[in-house]
């Protein structure tokens, strides 16, 4: 449940953003980091931003995730639901 | 402080293995380190590390998964806001499939009934989205699901949104710990720390454990290096003889944590004492919506009263999260226990120690 995934805001609307990781893309929220802004990356969890983290480091858990995903069938646990 | 590198290279698994060896020549006894994250557990499982570990190193998996921890009675009541008419439940997939007295919500409810959500964000426009019901949030997690809560809370009370409340299961991480260290019936030699938790709390949260208890407490993220630099951190630390505060981690954890999400938190819930599977009643471990915000709280808009507490008969759940038995020892597990059928909630949450065994293989614990 505390699986977090970097992602890039790519559009910010008060505290609602688009966020993209290896192209997916989905909604969440930075009403818990407010100095959020558009191309931060982000950790998200549950559809909220966390924290933000320095992109060498979304580089590698990216790389990892598309190993993961490509040993392993899709279970569609990516984590942001919490 | 912004976030920085943790240097952590392929080639330091090898130095973080080399680091281990090192400490169990000098430590020259089994070395215990606990986990208290899901998300850790699933990690060790999946990346193959305890077949990289010496045997002298045992790997724990602790009260970590919110869905394990969370008790029947918790269950019983959500089953029973279920019943009425009105409500509509709102719940993180995992909690569907958990027992309880009458069966689960997937299987004693009709389709309709309860809606599995990924963010605690779709609570709310469910909730404008069917104005004719109450949605009731099951509200579940530790201190990286809460300040989603208090989100929700804020927004229900700016934007006056009546037909939501929230039946609030949240529990901290920090005061577990301490318990099970207080139980004195399980030996743990130091704890690699969850990593998102930590986000939001701070690396700090962890001192008490490190200073009051002597156990060492290193925060590690979820990729296969960093636990591995983690465990040979605090394998090292105990092979020194000391109990230090570390972290493997530092590109998303700072030392006091997301200060905001913390604010928001303790604006909304407050600190109270909370039951947990397996580990019992411990004081200020759980969070519950502040009195002034009340009419959120589904129990007390339903006029509820908590279930007795109960535990499934012949389920392990409670001593496999203390640690004190591994899952394959409980009499249950694979058969009739199954992530398929599961008895306990341990085999539920694909968190869950059992599942994560289960899934994994008996053959690596």
């Amino acid at each position: 449940m505390c699986l977090a995934i970097p992602a890039r805001i790519i559009s910010l609307e008060g505290d609602r953003a688009v966020v993209d990781a290896l192209g997916n893309r989905w909604r969440a929220r930075t009403t818990l980091l407010p100095d959020a802004k558009v191309g931060d990356i982000v950790l998200v969890h549950a559809g909220f931003a966390i924290c933000e983290v320095d992109p060498q480091e979304a580089a590698q858990t990216w790389e990892l995730f598309g190993r993961m995903f490509q040993s392993e069938p899709a279970t569609g646990d990516l984590g942001h639901q919490g | 402080m912004g976030p920085g590198r943790d240097h952590i290279s392929l080639a330091d698994i090898g130095q973080a293995l080399r680091q281990i060896r090192s400490a169990c020549c000098r430590i020259q006894r089994p070395i215990r380190i606990m986990e208290v994250c899901g998300t850790h557990t699933v990690a060790i499982y999946r990346h193959g590390i305890r077949q990289m570990l010496p045997k002298e190193v045992q790997l724990i998996s602790g009260p970590g998964c919110p869905v394990c921890v969370t008790e029947d009675a918790y269950i019983d009541l959500a089953l029973e806001l279920a019943s009425k008419t009105d409500v509509l439940i709102a719940t993180y997939g995992d909690m569907v499939r958990v027992p309880g007295r009458g069966g689960s919500l997937e299987r004693c409810q009709p389709a309709g009934k309860v809606q599995v959500v990924l963010s605690a964000d779709d609570v709310l426009a469910l909730a404008r989205s069917n104005p004719d019901r109450i949605v009731v949030f099951l509200a579940v997690g530790f201190e990286t699901t809460a300040p989603a809560t208090a989100v929700i809370l804020q927004e229900a009370i700016e934007s006056d949104i009546q037909n939501l409340c929230i039946l609030c299961g949240h529990k901290l991480v920090v005061p577990a710990m301490k318990a099970l260290i207080d139980g004195r019936n399980t030996l743990i030699d130091g704890f690699l720390c969850p990593g998102h938790v930590s986000v939001i709390i701070g690396s700090n949260a962890f001192r008490q454990i490190v200073d009051v208890y002597q156990r060492p407490c290193v925060v590690a993220g979820f990729e296969p290096l960093q636990i591995m630099a983690g465990l040979a951190e605090i394998c090292t630390m105990l092979a020194e003889g000391r109990a230090g505060l570390g972290s493997v981690y530092r590109a998303a954890v700072t030392p006091d944590g997301n200060i905001h999400a913390q604010q928001l938190m303790a604006r909304y819930l407050q600190v109270v004492p909370a039951r947990w599977r397996g580990l019992g009643l411990i004081p200020q471990s759980g969070l519950a919506i502040r009195a002034e915000f009340g009419r959120f709280d589904a129990v007390q808009r339903f006029g509820l009263a908590w279930p007795d507490h109960r535990e499934s008969p012949g389920c392990r759940c409670g001593e496999v999260l203390s640690g004190l038995i591994w899952p394959d020892q409980c009499p249950l597990f694979g058969d009739p226990c199954t992530p398929q059928s599961p008895i306990g909630p341990c085999m539920v949450s694909s968190e869950g120690s059992c599942a994560a065994l289960y899934k994994y293989g008996r053959h690596v614990r």
